[in-house]
């Protein structure tokens, strides 16, 4: 694995299905009782929030706490952030401060890329969530509950639908889930389909309804009211009738089929509140899935090791264990 | 008395070699090798250089008055004198706007003070670059600034009726309106071109569209209106197509191309790094050789730098908060020399027209510049060293900036002496 994790394009196959397997390992150590692992003991994680997002920044947060790394949070409220400082010379503290990872959220797409190459920071960098460009650990958590409802991604149909353009989910999907072997179609009105789509490893669709029947996971991505005053659809009503999953589009859906949602959602309009809530949403799921997900990122980066964490963190859990009863 | 120079064995626009007596300003002689004598002459050996008339600048952002941290009229001249250049002219977008009589003999002032090259003020087109109503064109034409060329460049002139009236009125003193084609509604927070390389980065689009459809609009409009329009910038082929037609018909239209845009391509961006930031932005590796066509053809008349000096701070962070545009005063002969010289579609004469005879018609300074390297003739002009090669250094750069794209780049050719009426800006390579 590279030494930062900034684009789901950057993963080859056995990076992706390494994280998944790690991911695997941790979920399966966290259902014990004590789910702190001392693997990050000493290491200092910086979550970095340049944007509001209370469910990445917790999700990471809590990662790095059961690795048990020191876990400073840096938001753009009520920090020099939000003063007007740089990315750069917040870089640069952090830099001070001996960050040994970095987690940003920043709403300028590349924001992650710059922090990892301009040379301010010697930190490791996990992106998460640059404009409108990735958020590789979405689309990593993403992949970890696709794989365990449909028991692997090669060849299983994948249909991500709604505001692809403005969409780093959207990004970080396509590419992850094309490294792993899965079949992607986006579907949107063509207003919300970035030019040049056709090079992406995808197929294009304008009509989900010709699309759900073939479909193993449906992800409904966040359509932002604010778009209608772009003038990218006319009305909220149009692009639920036409873009929107509700019960009845539900039922097209295979049996097995998974009905997923990076949220926050917008019910009602992407997503009716019926089918978030069915047995086929997988929702829920996908917020805990979070949490291995970012812990085995945050171990294999800072750990600089390229096996399975499975026999060393065991061997710690042990450790722990018996630390924790003398 | 000034400093009679005589330079020997000069090639006159990359042809046959010749000596030029320089004194009282003016080219006193033009001769045969070692046919000129004169008592006291400095001599200089311009033994394999190229002799030049002195470039002419069309587009420069010297940044004087209100971001005199980014460029001032004295080291942004310095810089366009070591680049080879003997007028510059001076974009509007200041702070104050040179909107007015008082802001463009402001900078004229300066410009004659500094000494380095002649300062031209651009005139804005409308007040405060605002796009509402035009600004006093006729006062400024009148001035000491003598303003020919009015543009609103950094801002399009987007409203059409507007637009008319600029190129209408500026008919009275032969002014010239230079557009900065960008339609605003297509560009909304527009961050790199727009194609499949600004999807996977997820930066905003700037569709070729949005130059053409007002690029178009505007020839039709001087052609209605019987007006000169000139385009700033041109940086798609389809641009070049339209300026092409629009020259076919025999339409009062001329255009110019950057350096940057006859070499740099939008694969840059990937990096995000904001110093590959600028308006319109780099296009595809297909517009740059359309554009190297349209340059060699003669369909774009002029080379113009779009000198956009910016400080430190503005280019060393993310993408989207960065600030648009590069240096290109002391590079711009050299990325000509490699993108058209040495790649075999332009000779020097070439470029002696699109770098100076056609920039100097364009902004009506002809009488003084890109003038014939002749007797009699004013002595601005520019010895070049086509065989040197230099690596680009931004802390060795005159400009106050250093946001250079070609920073660590090996480029070929180098501007050895100025003249600007007689007097070297230039000599060795560094300021006289
Ligand atoms: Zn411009």
């Amino acid at each position: 694995m590279k030494r930062h994790l900034l684009s789901t394009a950057d993963l080859s196959r056995d990076d992706a299905v390494l994280i998944l397997d790690t991911a695997e390992e941790i979920a399966r150590l966290s259902a014990r009782p004590i789910k702190k692992l001392p693997t990050l003991r000493g290491r200092t994680v910086v979550n970095l929030f340049f944007e509001d997002s209370t469910r990445t920044r917790t999700s990471f947060e809590v990662a790095a706490k059961r690795l048990s790394a020191d876990v400073i949070n840096f938001s753009a409220k009520g920090s020099s952030v939000s003063k007007g400082e740089s990315l750069k010379d917040t870089a640069l503290t952090l830099e001070a401060m001996g960050a040994d990872a970095v987690v940003v959220r920043h709403s300028a797409s590349g924001a992650a890329y710059r922090l990892a190459n301009a040379g301010w920071t010697t930190s490791h960098v996990v992106n998460a969530g640059d404009g409108t460009h990735e958020h590789p650990t979405q689309a990593l958590l993403d992949a970890f509950t696709m794989r365990r409802h449909l028991g692997g991604l090669e060849g299983r149909r994948v249909t991500i639908v709604g505001d692809v353009l403005h969409s780093r989910v959207a990004r970080s999907n396509v590419r992850l889930l094309a490294t792993l072997g899965a079949q992607v179609t986006l579907v949107a009105p063509p207003t919300l389909l970035p030019v040049g789509i056709g090079g992406w490893p995808c197929e294009v669709s304008y009509d989900l309804d010709s699309v759900v029947p073939a479909s193993d996971a449906i992800m409904m991505l966040r359509v932002q009211r604010e778009r209608m005053s772009g003038g990218f659809f006319p009305t909220e009503r149009e692009y639920s009738r036409r873009y929107g999953l509700d019960a009845q589009r539900m039922a097209k859906l295979p049996e097995k089929a998974i009905v997923m949602h990076p949220g926050p959602m917008v019910r009602g309009m992407e997503i009716s509140a019926d089918v978030a809530d069915s047995v086929r949403s997988v929702i829920v799921e996908q917020v805990a899935n979070g949490v291995s997900v970012r812990m085995a990122v945050l171990y294999l980066l800072l750990s600089g090791n390229q096996s399975a964490i499975g026999p060393d963190i065991a061997e710690n859990d042990n450790t722990e264990k018996k630390g924790a009863g003398a | 008395m000034s400093t009679t120079y005589l330079i020997k064995n000069a090639s006159v626009l990359g042809g046959e070699a010749a000596d030029l007596l320089l004194r009282d300003g003016v080219i006193a002689e033009v001769g045969s090798v070692g046919s000129v004598r004169a008592e006291g002459a400095v001599e200089i050996d311009a033994a394999g250089l190229i002799a030049l008339p002195g470039l002419v600048d069309l587009h420069t952002h010297l940044r004087e008055p209100g971001r005199e941290d980014a460029e001032t009229v004295d080291t942004g001249t310095r810089a366009a004198a070591l680049g080879g250049f003997t007028a510059v002219h001076a974009m509007a977008n200041t702070d104050p706007v040179a909107d007015t009589a008082g802001v463009v003999e402001q900078v004229w002032r300066l410009g004659r003070e500094a000494g380095h090259c002649d300062v031209f003020p651009v005139g804005a087109v409308t007040v405060g670059l605002r796009g509402e109503r035009l600004a006093e064109l006729g006062a400024m034409a009148d001035s000491a600034a003598r303003v020919r060329v009015f543009s609103d460049d950094g801002k399009c002139v987007s409203d059409a009726a507007l637009m008319r009236r600029a190129l209408e009125y500026v008919k009275a003193f032969d002014g010239v309106v230079a557009q900065h084609a960008q339609e605003p509604r297509l560009t909304e927070g527009a961050q790199m071109n727009e194609g499949e390389l600004s999807g996977v980065l997820g930066l905003a689009g700037w569709p070729a569209v949005a130059e053409e459809a007002i690029i178009a609009r505007d020839i039709l409009l001087a052609a209605h209106t019987e007006s000169r329009l000139h385009i700033c910038h041109v940086s798609t082929a389809g641009s070049v197509d339209l300026v092409r037609w629009a020259k076919s018909k025999g339409y009062p239209v001329t255009a110019e191309v950057t350096p940057h845009h006859l070499i740099l391509t939008e694969d840059l961006v990937k990096n995000y790094d904001p110093i590959y930031k600028v308006n319109p932005p780099l296009r595809s590796a297909a517009d740059v050789e359309a554009l190297r066509a349209g340059l060699a053809d003669g369909t774009i008349d002029a080379v113009a730098t779009d000198h956009a000096p910016h400080p430190q701070e503005d280019k060393d962070c993310e993408w989207a908060a960065a600030a648009m545009g590069m240096l290109g005063l002391e590079t711009a002969l050299s990325v000509v020399q490699h993108t058209m010289v040495d790649s075999g579609l332009m000779d020097w004469a070439e470029v002696a027209d699109r770098m100076s005879v056609r920039p100097a018609l364009i902004g009506q300074v002809d009488d003084r510049h890109g003038r014939p390297l002749a007797a009699g003739e004013p002595a601005n002009l520019v010895l070049v060293d086509p065989e040197a090669k230099r690596t680009v250094d931004r802390t060795a750069l005159a400009s106050l900036s250093q946001n250079t794209p070609y920073q660590g780049m090996e480029l070929p050719g180098a501007v050895v002496a100025t003249f600007l009426r007689g007097t070297a800006t230039v000599l060795d390579g560094k300021l006289a």
